[in-house]
């Protein structure tokens, strides 16, 4: 039975700087779980932004955003990370690891922090993800000695790691090439699938977009479909 | 609050650049080591000079003063009470110059928990018989083993034993250059006269070497059983008695009380020695002055070090904050960073300085004013090391709290976008 997950009402934001430009125009739509959903739109017409504050990263706009259908409004910045922690798993364009820790450790440190399960039990969970992914061979490599799609996947295992509600993407194949980017591709399409993982995708590529099971376009702040 | 998972993220963002790390710990030992250094050095130097008079200067004299009787004989008479008695041409009287009941005296000082110790003193004038020219000069009976332990008597005596003076009869301890005058060795015997014309035969045990040399001109010492003997007086003959108290500042409170109670004049070593207070005043104004400046400095240079560190890792901390780190954790983990860095580079500090301190007094410093002083002073207080260590703690602990602060105060968002 599909329940919401993620649910946007009425989200606005405007910029102030140098002059007040409104991004954001009263965005509605909600997510049920389970879903694949993509988010296009040309540069510029504020779809990470949007990301940005449904990942509630960004606390600075108006309207109310629902996350497992408890509003974020008002909650206090430990509060805010503590749902990052538990209920979303984010993927960033430029791969975002820690350099200082090892490619296992930067998978562990979502799970440490949420102290859910003991120190092993989220080693050994976080082997089972990077194995899911075909990258158990890398992990104890420091991060920085991995490719850029050993990258992406590493950072996917990361945001599996708490079982998260969502996973959100920024853009998280602009960075890699064809090959690459079909082989994050089809890593999440597996997680829709079979896992029946909930998927929040912001991405410009009309190709990746076009395979996801629902297209949120956007255009000047507004969401046009 | 999960402590174990912040000492080990912090741990790793030490180690994962180590010679960053190291760079910074090392600007932190440098600034403390460098205050450690400064301030012994300097006040080594500041006790040198006050030791140069507070170990020669008694905290209070007691001792009988020519002059005027104040109580002249018309002031008593019953007819003349009341009225203003004016008196011409007074003179000084008595020409008594030792202490009234000075063995009482001594008992009485003797009792007093203020007191550290007390030594009494005979000083008269004499005659050095060198052939034909008689030499101006000054004897000091002195009691040997509490000059020691009081005045450091021993360590002026540059030739010869101090304590010669109790062990051998007639013996004197003669000043340096009162020595060179009468071309005496050691062993040799010299001949003084007293201001009341007797003779005596003295044998040389010593030179004394003050560091000031019109002083040693003119001084010599023997003991107050062969001064008393020279001055043909009993052996509770005692012109002054030189008393050291527990607490300096004491002094001119107690002289008051002396002169009052013991009837001689008394006088402390504020008063004789004013110009000393505001030396020393000065001094130890200048050395704060120069601790302050140098905190100041460093505290800036650990500051801007840690300041740079903390934004170099914004990339780091928006990665925490986006997986789900509180504004708190991140908080800690740079505080943990920053005071690992102020702990450990303000420990080498310490260590740092400490060898400073250890090189400087190896420098060889000779100087015909201090004869015992053979290489540069340097002050060892456990308080330049302890304010040393806290400060490096504290500015650390700030140095890392404000960027800290802020960093765990921004949306990770804005560092992500700017990026």
């Amino acid at each position: 039975m599909a329940h919401t997950v993620l649910e946007a009402r009425h989200i606005s934001k405007n910029f102030h700087d140098p002059v007040t430009i409104q991004v954001l125009n009263n965005i509605n739509f909600s997510i049920d779980s389970g879903e694949f959903v993509s988010v296009t739109g040309k540069s510029g017409c504020g779809k990470s932004t949007l990301l940005y504050i449904l990942s509630t990263m960004d606390t600075d706009y108006e309207g109310d955003l629902l996350i497992d259908q408890v509003s974020m409004r008002g909650k206090a910045e430990a509060e805010l990370a503590r749902v990052r922690n538990e209920k979303i798993g984010f993927v960033f364009q430029f791969h975002y690891l820690l350099n200082e820790f090892s490619v296992l450790k930067n998978v562990m440190l979502p799970g440490l922090k949420l102290q859910k399960y003991p120190e092993q039990e989220v080693e050994h969970r976080a082997m089972e993800k990077l194995t899911m992914l075909g990258i158990q061979s890398q992990a104890l490599k420091s991060a920085n000695q991995l490719s850029g799609g050993e990258k992406q996947r590493v950072a996917i295992a990361r945001a599996l790691i708490n079982d998260p509600l969502i996973i959100m993407g920024d853009e998280p194949t602009g960075n890699l090439d064809k090959k690459n980017s079909e082989v994050v591709f089809e890593i999440f399409k597996e997680l829709a699938e079979q896992y029946h993982q909930t998927l929040l995708i912001v991405t410009h590529d009309p190709g990746f977009a076009a395979r996801t099971h629902r297209i949120i376009e956007m255009e000047d702040g507004k969401i046009i479909k | 609050m999960n402590y174990k998972l912040i000492v080990s993220i912090a741990k790793s963002l030490l180690l994962a650049r180590w010679r960053q790390t190291l760079i910074a710990a090392i600007g932190v030992t440098f600034s403390i080591g460098m205050f450690i250094t400064l301030l012994g050095f300097m006040n080594g130097l500041n006790d040198l000079l006050d030791g140069l008079i507070l170990n020669r200067t008694a905290h209070v004299r007691l001792f009988q003063e020519v002059k005027p009787n104040p109580n002249q004989p018309v002031n008593a008479s019953i007819d003349y009470m009341g009225a203003y008695n004016f008196i011409q041409s007074i003179k000084s009287s008595g020409g008594r110059l030792d202490i009234y009941n000075s063995a009482a005296i001594m008992r009485a000082i003797r009792a007093d928990q203020r007191v550290l110790g007390f030594a009494p003193r005979i000083t008269t004038p004499v005659l050095y018989n060198a052939g034909v020219v008689d030499i101006n000069g000054a004897i000091n009976g002195i009691d040997v083993a509490a000059e020691n332990e009081l005045f450091f008597f021993n360590d002026y005596v540059t030739t010869g034993e101090a304590i010669d003076l109790k062990n051998v009869a007639n013996s004197i301890v003669l000043g340096k250059g009162v020595a060179d005058k009468l071309l005496a060795e050691i062993g040799d015997i010299i001949q003084v006269t007293t201001s009341k014309g007797e003779l005596l035969s003295l044998k040389v045990v010593g030179y004394f070497q003050s560091g000031i040399q019109e002083f040693d001109k003119v001084q010599s010492y023997t003991s107050i059983a062969t001064a008393q003997k020279l001055m043909g007086k009993s052996n509770s003959y005692v012109t002054d008695i030189q008393i050291k108290l527990k607490d300096i500042d004491q002094a001119p409170a107690v002289a008051k009380e002396y002169a009052a109670l013991f009837q001689t004049d008394a006088e402390d070593i504020q008063t004789a020695n004013s110009q000393f207070e505001t030396g020393s005043f000065v001094r130890t104004l200048i050395s704060y002055v120069v601790g302050i400046t140098l905190l100041i400095v460093a505290g800036f240079g650990i500051y801007n070090i840690l300041n740079m560190m903390i934004y170099e890792k914004m990339d780091s901390i928006a990665i925490l904050k986006a997986t789900g780190f509180s504004g708190k954790d991140v908080k800690r983990i740079f505080l943990g960073i920053a005071l690992s860095i102020g702990l450990f580079g303000g420990f080498l500090g310490l260590i740092l300085g400490l060898s400073l301190s250890l090189l400087i007094d190896q420098i060889p410093f000779n100087t015909a004013a201090l004869p015992t002083i053979k290489t540069y002073p340097v002050n060892y207080d456990l308080v330049y090391y302890v304010i040393g260590i806290v400060f490096s703690i504290v500015t650390t602990f700030f140095a890392g709290y404000f960027p800290a602060r802020k960093a765990s105060k921004i949306d990770p968002v804005v560092i992500i976008r700017g990026k």
